[in-house]
Parts: structure tokens; C-alpha cells; sequence
């Protein structure tokens, strides 16, 4: 077969591309999609999922390890705990592999077609496919096209990639714990590998650009987190900017803030500088898309410029975001369908993987104020819960923010271990309307982690119980 | 030599592909920056492309009607300086398609996508290309939860299917939140919710949309989204024609049909399509062919209890008007019983719809798709008639006919329609040659 047509066409097969199929498969379209690795994209395959399994590997070796060093607080002995990391990579790799042979299954539920090759565009409505299967069409000539190409990692001109200096994806295959990891941006990518690596028994130096960890996120979430890498041992190096690698190529060399430069030994040098869209190699110069700086533009129905063509995910803008690229995804194919659809999220939620993890939907207090809302605040430490005492885990807290006037819930934060969980009720709160009362007059099951919701809500109407 | 090639540009307005009208230049031709190359099409606008070189055109892609996709390649010339393409590759060939949405598709009203293309692209604008300018809501991406209606994801779209806008409803919750109660009373009212004081019923009933009534629906859909109408009513004065039609039934035999008023209107109709040709046809718009029939078969719009069908009157053109009116009395009959054949209910080339005394003063009636005209008839009434010197009662019945207006201009509607009018008016002429 050479030349093949459908109703809907998706390029890639990730998180906001297979959503995409899926709907647009169930709502009974013609649809194909056409990926080049596996199913799942970056999320799946060298994102979130094989990060998470790595954190969580980490997290319990080092538990092991702590009860090996202090003789235990809890009564539990451990003696000569060691990590075999290619082994904990195998396990990772199953997870991997179940999950992406799972979204194929869900694909081919939905009646979806899945191409294995590249796509890329002749015009609007056209894709050329290259493909090493004898079966697959050439030429795909679609109705409505749904561009879910994603992003890759960034590479900085000064340290390209290689052998030793890194990016995400090759930090996930790592069969050996690097002795000197030395990781290149603060950003919670390389917060959540470097703490990772970290506890996996690396020598582990952050180096940030600007004076704070994860700026992205405000310095009251952020405390904890940097105040548990300084335990951990992680050197953490703010202000700072890596230049290049030293004429040893077995050192980087860095910059501080006051002129000073110095050189960091580093077995391996892990570029975390952030992601960017993917827009090379896929004929988007033959689309003349309208931009938004580098990424997509696309309106509240995720419509490009060209009519007929739609984008989801990491092409279309920040946050890249796996959750939110499935939202879009799912919207895309409804619109096609002739749905009326339109997006109108109050927040997309974030979660960072650190130690402790932090959540964040909606406004935190500084933003809420730059938007000129006057606002209530409330918070609750996890150092008066039980349920964080009986963890051995106390660091972190939950924050709320509201408007005075009205208690309308804009905002709320948290930073605690397991705290990402809690995102679901945060962002139910933010898309529900939620007023601090609905919060204070909900009961929280006793003892758990997500009182600490209830409670800041409570302190934010100055009635809070336990504080 | 370098070969550059010039694609189709995005002519801005939200567009994929347009229609190439003409091409201005020819293989072999030399031409210069800015000269004009081809005349291409939008929905809006005939637009003429300029050539962004100086060079001489070596290939030019598609003929005059081809839909051209945006990005694809249009036409490409040999120039001196630094080309787009090493090579003069044909571009991959592709089975030309429709280029229309697939049908099970409805696709949202238009809101042209805000993007404005090269300025000078507008230049050879003929028609209106001013677009409305849209506002650009939201991306779907970024959020602000400040200052917009408070509402729960169902209640938001909820609202957005019934086409209701938040920000004018007024909620009842704590903050003014929007709850379902609110979007019912905006609902029952067909207006934003505000200082109601009525009871609202809230009952729902639904009703499947099964068998016939199905059919109807997707035809009516199919003919009111494809074809654009013209709606045209005349007034004819039947009191002659109905003079003739009662003196013929008084004095019928048992063998003939009672007259009534179709099988005339029947004839003149044939009279007229015989001077009116391109009345009597389909139109095939995805092949962008008009078949034009010699022979009449009228569809008949007949109520019955399931629904609206259209039976077939075959070869009016062969038939007396006692033929006409056997032909017509049978498959009425056919038609109540619920028996028509296949056979009876297809390959009309023009219809003839009546609600008979019902009729109504004027009708808009809906084009049965792929027909290009109907003619809807209105009830009969004693009007007064100034004939110059008087106020005479005459008996007077509208004629209300629709026409894709795509392939019937309003002067030959006009015109066809004052045919039959004039036929009517005067029933001798409908069966003289010649008259």
C-alpha cells in the first residue's frame, strides 16, 4: 500500500497523541496515528513513569541504608544494604515496557490504526511516512490533523551532548551510579534525578543559574526541599552557571555570581536546562504555522492557524505537562467530532518528585496578589499532624489561599512526602469553585495526610483546631 | 541553473487549501517579481499570487478548478539566484479528493482562525476579505482562574453545549457560584436567569429520532446545509383554472379521476420546464456537474402518518391531465396505506409541495436534495383584485418555490415561475401548442 486516507490523522503517539486517538476512536472516526518509538512518548518511556520508578527505588534504599547507619530508630537493623542499579533498570524497563504495550492495547481497542514511522508534512492535509514496515502507507492524506510532536531535552551550547555530559533520557538507562554526578539546572528534572542519584550513593553538586532551586515555585514551597538536599548531601550551587567542560574533559567548569570560576570533577555531567518543542524533522516550515515565541499557537479548542489542523501538548506551550497534553488531547478529537468544546481549566496542577514532594494548583500567594486579589492565607505544618509523625516524615506543609471578600479558593500548595496525591482534591477544589468553608466543612478522614487541607482552610478562616 | 519553488501561501484566513481559477502565466513564460502567476479562490476572495522571483516558470501545478492544499507546491521557475529544491522532482502524485468535510461531521460555525497573511497577498483582493477580527480567548494551555465565572466542569459544559454564556448567568451559590439550578431556569427561559418569578417546568421529554423521521431529518440537513436557497413567491389569480377544473368534473365519467388542482399545475409546470430546461435536474455538486433531464418526474410531497414522503409522478411530459391525475390519485392512495415501492419514491427530477388547505400565505419549502427547484403551493382564498376600474373578488393562490440558488439565478426563477403563473392564469394555453 502506498497512499492510504483517513478522517484523523495524529502524529505521535504520547500522552496528548494516544488521548487524542483514543477519543477520536471512540467517537467512531477514521482515525491513524503515526509514531516512531515507542507508545507513550516522553512521559512514558523517558519521563515520568521510569523517573518515578527510579525516585521510588532510591527512596526505599535509602531508608535501608538510614536504618543501617543509625541502628535504626524504628528497632529495624539492616547490615550492608548495596544498589544494583542495572537490576533496578530491568525492573524500570518492565514497568516501561507494560505500560507502553498497554496504550497500543487501548489504541487498537478504539479502533485506532498505529503506524511505526516518521511522519512528516507536504502540505496541510498530507504526511510522507517512513516507515521499515512493508505494510504501512507512504502517503497519508487526513481530514483533520491532530500535531502531538512533544519536546526533547536541551542542549546547551557549552556542554554538548555525549559521552559523559548527559540529558534525561540517557540518566534513565545508567546501569552504574556515577561516582561525580555534577547536574546542570535546578529545575525539578534534575532536582528529582539528582536527589535520586543522590541517594543512590553519588556525589551529587546542583548547579542553578538563578539564587533559587526550582524557581518556577516559590521560596516558602521550596525551603523544605533544599533544606532536605543539604541533608542528603547534594552541594547545591545557586547563582551559578556552568561554562563549559574543562580542558580535562573530566570536569566542568563553573561561574558564580562574584566573577569567581572553579572546576567540578564529574564522572558524568547531567544537562537538565529544561525541554523545548520538537520542531525540527517534520515538515512544520511546509505548514507556516503562526508561533507563539518557539512553540505552536493554538486557540481554546486547540486549533492552529491552519484550519484543519490541531496541536496538543509539549509543541503548544508551557506547562509540559503530560496531564495537561491528555486534556487537550481528548478536547482536539471531541472539536473534530463536532462537539462543542472549548478549554476552560482553572488550573493545570503541578507535581514535583523531590524529597519532600511539592504540589501546586492555581495561585500562590505572591501571584494572587500581583493579580490584585486580596487574599486570605492558611496554613497547616505537617509537624502538628499525626498521621506525619507516625511516618517519621514531619517536614512540609499545605498552604491555602483565597480571596477576603469571598473565600473563593484561588490557590493551594503543599510540600510533604506523598503530598502529590493530594493534587486531586486541590484541583477538584479549584475547578468545583470551592470556598474555604467547603473545605473547613468537609470531613477529612483521621489520620491522614490530607487533613492538612482541611486545616489550613481552617487557619485561613482563623478557626484552625490543631494548631 | 536553480529551480525555485513558489507553494501555496497561507492566504489568512484560516483556511487548508484553495480553488486555482486561472493560471497567468504559461510554462516558458518569463516573469518578474511581483507580476501576478495565478488567480486562486478562497471562500472570501479571488486572490491573485504575485511571483516572489524573477525567473521563468517551468512547472505549474494543477489545472484551472483543482483544489490546491496550503504549503503544497504551486509552480516553480528557473532563476538565476539560490533555489528552494537541487532538483526538478515532480512532487509525489496524490489522488485529487473533495475537499469537504466528511459528513459525520459536524463542524463548529466558523470562527476563522485569527491568522493574517502576508500583507501583499491581499493586494489583488477583489471581494471582502475582511475577515472580523476575533479575539483570541484563552489558549488551551494557559489558565487564570481570576475573573471568570464560577462554575463546577459539569455546569461549564453543560452551558457551552446549550450555547449558554456563563458570564451572563447569574448564580445563586456561595460566591455567586453557578449551580445547575441556575442553568436550568437560564435554559427554561431561553434568556440569562434574572429576577424570575415564575415557576419553571423542568420536564424533559425525549423522543427518539428513529425510522422515517430519521430519514427526513438527514434529508432536510443534507439539503439545508448543501444548498444555498432562493425563496421566490408569486401571487396567481386560479379562478379560470378552476373554472375549467369544476366544469371538467361535473361532467366526468365514472372512468376518470376527479380533478383537483395538482394535475394542472402539474402540466404547467411540464410547459414551463420545457422552456426552462436547467429547472428540471440534479445537481451532482461533488462532481461540479448539473444533469439536466428530458423527461418530468414530479415528486409529489405527501403527508402521511409516520411522516413526510415523496412519491413520484413519472414522465409528466407524457401524460394528459387525466393520466396526470390518475397517476397522482394512485400513489396518494399508495402512500396513506404505507406501500410505496422503492420505485415510487425515487428519481424525481422536481417536486410540488402543498400542505392543501393548510397552505399558509407563503412557505419557504426545502429543496429535495439533488434537485435544484420546488415549488410550494399555498392555500386558495377569495382576495379582492383591482382591475382597474374595481375591487373584483378573484380567486387567488401564492406560489412559493425554492431554487439552489448555485445553479438558478433569480431572474430565471422569476422568470419560470411568471411562466407558470401565466399558464395557469390562462389554462386554455397549457394545452395549444405553440401558446
Amino acid at each position: 500500500m502506498t497512499h492510504t486516507t483517513c478522517s484523523v490523522l495524529i502524529v505521535g503517539a504520547g500522552p496528548g497523541g494516544y488521548a487524542a486517538a483514543i477519543r477520536a476512536g471512540q467517537l467512531g472516526l477514521e482515525t491513524i496515528v503515526v509514531e516512531s518509538a515507542q507508545s507513550g512518548g516522553t512521559c512514558l518511556n523517558i519521563g515520568c513513569i521510569p523517573s518515578k520508578a527510579l525516585i521510588h527505588a532510591a527512596d526505599v534504599y535509602a531508608s535501608v541504608v538510614r536504618s543501617a547507619s543509625d541502628n535504626g530508630e524504628l528497632g529495624i537493623h539492616s547490615e550492608n544494604p548495596r544498589i544494583d542499579l542495572a537490576t533496578t533498570m530491568a525492573w524500570k524497563d518492565g514497568i516501561v515496557r507494560r505500560l507502553s504495550t498497554g496504550v497500543d492495547h487501548l489504541l487498537a481497542k478504539a479502533g485506532v490504526q498505529r503506524i511505526q514511522g516518521w511522519a512528516r508534512f507536504l502540505d496541510g492535509k498530507t504526511v510522507a511516512v517512513d516507515t521499515s514496515d512493508p505494510d504501512a502507507p507512504r502517503t497519508i492524506r487526513a481530514n483533520h490533523v491532530i500535531l502531538a510532536n512533544g519536546s526533547r531535552p536541551v542542549e546547551l551550547d557549552d556542554l554538548p551532548f555525549g559521552e559523559r555530559v548527559i540529558s534525561s533520557t540517557e540518566a534513565l538507562v545508567l546501569t552504574a551510579v556515577p561516582e561525580r554526578l555534577v547536574v546542570v539546572g535546578g529545575g525539578y528534572i534534575g532536582l528529582e534525578l539528582g536527589t535520586a542519584f543522590s541517594k543512590f550513593g553519588a556525589e551529587v553538586t546542583l548547579v542553578e543559574a538563578s539564587e533559587q532551586l526550582l524557581p518556577s515555585f516559590d521560596a516558602e514551597i521550596v525551603r523544605p526541599v533544599a533544606r532536605r538536599a543539604e541533608l542528603l548531601g547534594i552541594s547545591v550551587l545557586t547563582g551559578t552557571v556552568v561554562t563549559g567542560m574543562a580542558a580535562s574533559g573530566a570536569a566542568v567548569n563553573i561561574k558564580a555570581g562574584d566573577g569567581s570560576t572553579a572546576e567540578l570533577p564529574a564522572d558524568r555531567v547531567l544537562v537538565t536546562a529544561g525541554r523545548a518543542p520538537l520542531l525540527e524533522d517534520w515538515g512544520l516550515e511546509e505548514l507556516d504555522l503562526k508561533r507563539n515565541d518557539s512553540f505552536v499557537r493554538i486557540d481554546e479548542r486547540c486549533r492552529t492557524s491552519m484550519s484543519g489542523v490541531f496541536a496538543v501538548g509539549d509543541l503548544t506551550g508551557e506547562p509540559m505537562l503530560a496531564h495537561r497534553a491528555i486534556a487537550q488531547g481528548r478536547l482536539a478529537a471531541e472539536v473534530i467530532a463536532g462537539k462543542r468544546r472549548a478549554w476552560d481549566k482553572v488550573s493545570v496542577p503541578a507535581v514535583v518528585f523531590t524529597d519532600p514532594e511539592i504540589v501546586s494548583v492555581g495561585m500562590n500567594p505572591e501571584q494572587a496578589r500581583e493579580a490584585g486579589i486580596d487574599t486570605l492565607e492558611g496554613r497547616f505544618p505537617y509537624t502538628a499532624s499525626g498521621r506525619a509523625l507516625s511516618m517519621a516524615d514531619t517536614d512540609g506543609f499545605v498552604r491555602a489561599v483565597a480571596r477576603a471578600d469571598d473565600h473563593l479558593v484561588v490557590g493551594l500548595q503543599g510540600v510533604g512526602a506523598g503530598i502529590a496525591e493530594l493534587s486531586a482534591p486541590f484541583a477538584l477544589a479549584l475547578e468545583m469553585g470551592a470556598r474555604l468553608e467547603d473545605l473547613a466543612d468537609t470531613i477529612h478522614a483521621h489520620p491522614t495526610r490530607s487533613e492538612a487541607l482541611h486545616e489550613a482552610a481552617m487557619h485561613a478562616l482563623g478557626m484552625a483546631l490543631h494548631l | 541553473m536553480a529551480i525555485f519553488e513558489f507553494r501555496m501561501p497561507d492566504v489568512g484566513e484560516g483556511i487548508a487549501e484553495a480553488e486555482l481559477v486561472e493560471w497567468l502565466v504559461a510554462v516558458g513564460d518569463a516573469v518578474q517579481v511581483d507580476e501576478p502567476v495565478a488567480e486562486v479562490m478562497t471562500d472570501k476572495a479571488t486572490i491573485e499570487l504575485p511571483s516572489l522571483v524573477a525567473g521563468k516558470v517551468s512547472w505549474l501545478g494543477g489545472s484551472p478548478g483543482d483544489r490546491i492544499a496550503i504549503g503544497a507546491p504551486l509552480i516553480r521557475f528557473q532563476v538565476d539566484g539560490p533555489g528552494t529544491v537541487t532538483s526538478e522532482s515532480t512532487p509525489p502524485e496524490l489522488a485529487p479528493e473533495p475537499a469537504s468535510a466528511p459528513p459525520e461531521l459536524a463542524p463548529e460555525p466558523a470562527t476563522p482562525a485569527p491568522s493574517i497573511g502576508d500583507s501583499t497577498l491581499h493586494k489583488g483582493a477583489r471581494a471582502s476579505s475582511d475577515a472580523p477580527v476575533v479575539p483570541v480567548p484563552a489558549s488551551a494551555g494557559s489558565s487564570h482562574p481570576v475573573g471568570r465565572p464560577i462554575a463546577s466542569p459539569a455546569v461549564r459544559r453543560r452551558a457551552l453545549e446549550s450555547g449558554i454564556d456563563l458570564r451572563l448567568v447569574r448564580g445563586t451559590g456561595p460566591v455567586g457560584r453557578i449551580g445547575h439550578v441556575d442553568l436550568d431556569r437560564c435554559i427554561d427561559c431561553g434568556a440569562p436567569a434574572a429576577g424570575i418569578s415564575t415557576v419553571a417546568n423542568t420536564a424533559v421529554t425525549d423522543v427518539r429520532v428513529i425510522g422515517l423521521r430519521r430519514m427526513i431529518a438527514e434529508r432536510m440537513s443534507l439539503a439545508k446545509a448543501h444548498i444555498p436557497h432562493i425563496t421566490y413567491v408569486e401571487e396567481v389569480d386560479v379562478t379560470e383554472v378552476e373554472r375549467l377544473r369544476q366544469s371538467l368534473n361535473n361532467r366526468h365519467s365514472v372512468e376518470q379521476p376527479k380533478l383537483t388542482l395538482l394535475p394542472f399545475l402539474v402540466c404547467a409546470l411540464v410547459r414551463a420546464i420545457a422552456e426552462h430546461p436547467e429547472l428540471n435536474a440534479h445537481f451532482d455538486d461533488d462532481a461540479g456537474v448539473v444533469h439536466q433531464y428530458g423527461g418530468v418526474h414530479v415528486g409529489i410531497a405527501t403527508q402521511t402518518l409516520k411522516g413526510l414522503v415523496v412519491p413520484v409522478l413519472r414522465h409528466a411530459e407524457a401524460r394528459d391531465i387525466w393520466s396526470c391525475a390518475e397517476e397522482i390519485k394512485r400513489l396518494a392512495d399508495v402512500a396513506k396505506e404505507g406501500k410505496l415501492d422503492r420505485g415510487d419514491l425515487s428519481g424525481s427530477t422536481i417536486t410540488i409541495t402543498s400542505l392543501g388547505a393548510l397552505g399558509g400565505l407563503i412557505t419557504t419549502p426545502i429543496i429535495n436534495y439533488p434537485e435544484v427547484a420546488v415549488i410550494g403551493v399555498n392555500k386558495m382564498q377569495i382576495r379582492p383584485v383591482w382591475d382597474g376600474n374595481n375591487f373584483i373578488p378573484r380567486n387567488m393562490m401564492n406560489l412559493s418555490s425554492g431554487f439552489d440558488h448555485r445553479i438558478i439565478d433569480g431572474w430565471n426563477a422569476a422568470s419560470f415561475v411568471r411562466r407558470i403563473k401565466a399558464l395557469l392564469e390562462q389554462p386554455a394555453s397549457m394545452f395549444i401548442e405553440g401558446a
